[in-house]
């Protein structure tokens, strides 16, 4: 740009940006609305009755004809759609034909105990899996990387379910490192004032360090399980980036000009390295937030995987079209938390160039 | 290198310091039981019609009258004080007993009677039909059931049904008593509370129920307001553990006292851990094989007492239910009024032979059975699809979800069903109503028992079972199903195998846990620790 039209460049840069707003909202719902269909149409075509959740199957042929009718099922399929899409307009989830309360309300309740589970679990995956990933392009080749590789497949293949309960098994049941399944001790289920739901946040927040140790005991073996899976992802995509890297001309500059080399590898090729791996990072994060239903079995953890698994069986639309949503959200909003870290580390496209 | 290994040992440092001993026993006061709980839809006794959710409310309500789950025959008062059948049987009248009071403080009186059966009546929930049967509907109820006096309350029927029967059905958990008063303060558009009272409580149980949190737990309080004695436990908490070898280690140990649901091969390890023990009580669920007969084949009556002859029952009940089962053939489980507990049937490849010959299909045939993805009942299928090929029917099993399975089952779609069945209440009529009753067989019935789910179509047994429904005379009424159950036995297309063994794991020093043979019988009030 030159200084002549720097006037008319904040106008049209103005104008860029609510053009770029309105393109990023209309893309948004768009999505929503192209998630809602799809998932509303499953919904329908899975060979379940969605009356028979609600009266179960003793009910007489009045009573299920009764429900058919204030379910909506007479209608054509369009026109149930749309009385939902008109009911979620206004902020009505609807209610769970299974838990009789609200979907705001239950995904309030079940969504931070995966929000939690998932957040330290892609903390330990990241910390652990970003150095292990450059640890093994340094070494590639050689021994760690090796170990690193194997360590890696083991996560990919090893069934997590099993893993689960061996887990238990040995930290659990045999060394007593970790507290057992469920998100915290029945001893401390009430000395907690729920604030957010994330029982490590509440509380520390309420400095309750006793109940923090003891959540933090139920969370971490789960936690680390979830984050042994993506740091398995994660370090051999930071192994390949770094590989990538280490091979361009710079680094061979850098060597020549004598810079130490930890400072090439953690400053220098990393930080270029970080650009792509956010966005590895945020979509293993994504993954984990819908939450894992096997795992959340194995341990008991009333997150969103069960809930969601729960309400697809029964057919309850309400709660898994609500679920859907939130999954959406999520990763709608991941995808822009990293096009916005993508600015941040990468100055091109900071400069729009 | 520098960094990997700081952040490495910063790991093990946190791992460490926050995960030192957690070990804790349950507190004395509390009992905690895991259970798979996500079949609770409801917490309303009008409403509440599942396992688990019935469990809860039998310690937390009372109906007018209960009977001793070690002998059923032993029917007592619980809000009632007495009752008395009036000359002509077609109505009941019901003393209330004075000076009780529900868990908020407010009295029990005739009034609160009447509002709960009339309210179940009204909102017609899927359990409503218990109280319908005796003529009763929503535009009728306020002339059928009536306060008289201060403390009576009349139940009117428009038949003179067997007292036994009517009384049985008042102490299934829809004839539970709720609080007025409490409801009514949460009413809203009419709806007699429902909105509230679905995940709240208005009760008079020995427990109170504190919250319901959906597929996470229950948890209940003794209620200090209580009228009989006051239970040892302060609380009982149920968590959900669907997965049976998670509730196996949580016992193990010691974080919960009471394992609800272990597969067969975890009660094996359990039997063999001097810690804890087994308790087992025999429950009115049958297991069954549903032979829809819009199959030609099934249709047939030598291809039904066939298949009768080609299910290994013993072997399955050892093996693969290992003590969860006993062999059982009739529709009526035992311990209910008229058992027929004669197992005619046992694996018999060359009798089942002949009857397909007789039946004109001696080289067998093909069938599907939609089976339950559940390991029990997919192991016992593929035990009876064994059996089933010796004698040449190949049988292709279909495994699905239970709503799944359901869905079709209750459209007549499936050729064979293998089911599991309990009795709503503690009376014959409850099976024979759904096994040998089929009033009409058309495709747009407005009642739609097993027998019409297998399209069997049976005028005469109908006749029987709706005479036996009016017998006053137990002892000739208990006749009357023998003979139902005998003649249903040999002809009908249902494949009746098992009935249910509950079996729960639990902690050495858990004592007083009753299992009674309905879920709403199974009692915690006396359990000690």
């Amino acid at each position: 740009m030159s200084d002549t039209t720097t006037g008319g460049g904040r106008d049209s840069a103005l104008l860029r940006v609510a053009w770029k707003a309105v393109k990023l909202v209309a893309t948004v719902a768009l999505t929503f609305l192209g998630l809602l269909v799809v998932t509303f149409l499953i919904g329908r075509v899975v060979p379940v009755d969605p009356v028979l959740a609600v009266v179960g199957d003793r009910a007489s042929q009045s009573v299920y004809d009764r429900v058919y009718l204030e379910l909506g099922l007479d209608k054509p399929l369009y026109e149930q759609f749309w009385i939902y899409l008109q009911k979620v307009m206004t902020g009505d989830f609807g209610q769970s034909f299974l838990t009789k309360r609200d979907i705001v309300d239950d995904i309030a309740r079940v969504f931070p105990a995966t929000l939690e589970l998932a957040t330290v679990a892609i903390l330990i995956g990241t910390v652990i899996g970003i150095p292990m990933g450059v640890w093994a392009a340094v070494r590639q080749g050689r021994f760690a990387d090796q170990a690193v590789r194997v360590l890696g497949l083991v996560g990919y293949s090893a069934p997590i379910f099993w893993l689960g309960l061996l887990g238990l098994l040995v930290f659990y049941a045999r060394l007593q490192w970790v507290a057992g399944p469920g998100r915290i001790d029945i001893a401390y289920e009430y000395a907690l004032t729920p604030k957010t739901g994330l029982l490590l946040l509440d509380s520390a927040m309420q400095g309750q360090w006793e109940v923090f140790r003891n959540v933090f005991s139920h969370i971490i073996l789960p936690a680390s399980l979830l984050g042994y899976f993506s740091m398995a992802y994660i370090s051999r995509m930071t192994r390949s980036f770094m590989l990538n890297e280490l091979a361009q001309e710079y680094v061979t500059t850098a060597r020549v000009k004598g810079v130490p080399e930890w400072r090439i590898i953690w400053v220098h090729a990393l930080r270029n390295a970080a650009v792509p791996l956010v966005t590895v990072v945020a979509l293993s994060y994504a993954n984990l937030l819908e939450g894992s239903v096997l795992t959340e079995t194995v341990f008991a953890w009333p997150g969103l995987g069960q809930y969601l698994t729960n309400s697809l069986q029964n057919a309850d639309m309400n709660a898994v079209l609500g679920g859907t949503l939130v999954i959406g959200s999520i990763f709608v909003g991941l995808n822009l938390l990293s096009d916005l870290l993508y600015s941040l580390l990468d100055p091109r496209v900071r400069r729009g160039r | 290198m520098l960094h990997s290994r700081t952040l490495l040992a910063a790991t093990v440092a946190a791992f460490t310091l926050f995960s030192a001993p957690v070990r804790a026993e349950t507190p004395a006061d509390t009992l905690i039981q895991a259970w798979a709980i996500d079949d609770i839809i409801s917490l309303d006794p009008a409403e509440i019609f599942e396992f688990t959710a019935s469990e809860i409310a039998g310690n937390s309500y009372e109906g007018l009258i209960g009977y001793d789950p070690a002998d059923v025959t032993k029917i007592y008062g619980k809000i009632a004080e007495s009752w008395e059948v009036a000359a002509d049987g077609m109505s009941i009248s019901f003393k209330i007993k004075p000076g009780r009071s529900f868990a908020s403080g407010n009295p029990i009186t005739a009034e609160d009677v009447v509002f709960s059966l009339t309210r179940a009546v009204k909102l017609d929930k899927s359990p409503a039909f218990i109280l319908t049967q005796f003529g009763l509907n929503p535009e009728n109820v306020d002339q059928m059931v009536v306060q008289e006096g201060a403390d009576t309350v009349v139940f009117k029927m428009d038949k003179p049904y067997a007292p036994t029967l009517v009384l049985y059905c008042l102490t299934a958990t829809v004839g539970f008593v709720v609080d007025k008063k409490l409801v009514m303060e949460h009413e809203a558009n009419g709806d007699f509370g429902y909105e509230w009272l679905k995940t709240n409580y208005a009760g008079s149980g020995p427990f109170a129920i504190r919250e319901w949190r959906a597929n996470e737990a229950v948890v209940m309080e003794r209620n200090a307001n209580y009228s009989g004695d006051a239970p040892a436990m302060a609380r009982v908490i149920y968590r959900h553990i669907p997965e049976g070898a998670t509730q196996r280690l949580l016992l193990e140990q010691g974080d919960i006292d009471i394992a609800r649901s272990l597969t067969a091969e975890e009660l094996d390890a359990v039997r063999a851990n001097p810690d804890l023990k087994i308790q087992e009580g025999p429950k009115g669920s049958i297991y069954y094989l549903g032979l829809n007969q819009k199959n030609e084949y099934l249709s047939k009556p030598a291809v039904r007492q066939a298949m009768k002859y080609l299910v290994d029952y013993q072997a399955i009940a050892d093996t693969i239910m290992k003590g969860k089962v006993s062999v059982h053939q009739a529709f009526l489980p035992n311990g209910f009024l008229g058992a027929l507990n004669d197992n005619p049937f046992a694996l018999d490849v060359a009798r089942a032979k002949e009857l397909l010959a007789e039946a004109g299909v001696p080289d067998g045939f093909s069938v599907t059975m939609d089976t339950r993805n559940t390991p029990e009942i997919t192991g016992i299928a593929q035990a009876i699809q064994q059996t089933m090929a010796e004698a040449g029917i190949t049988m292709e099993l279909i495994p699905g979800d239970g709503q799944q399975t359901l869905t079709k089952y209750r459209a007549r779609n499936h050729d064979i069903y293998i089911g599991r069945w309990g009795p709503d209440y503690q009376d014959p009529h409850t099976n024979a109503d759904t096994f040998a009753r089929n009033p009409d067989n058309s495709d747009d019935a407005t009642s739609k028992p097993l027998a019409w789910r297998n399209a069997w179509d049976i005028p005469e047994m109908t006749k029987m079972a709706d005479a036996a429904m009016l017998e006053g005379d137990a002892a000739k009424r208990a006749e009357m199903y023998l003979e139902i159950q005998r003649e249903h036995q040999e002809t009908s297309p249902f494949v009746i195998m098992f009935q249910e063994i509950e079996v729960s794991a639990m902690r050495n020093n858990v004592n007083g846990f009753i299992v009674g043979p309905s879920f709403n019988d199974n009692n915690f009030a006396h359990v000690t620790k």
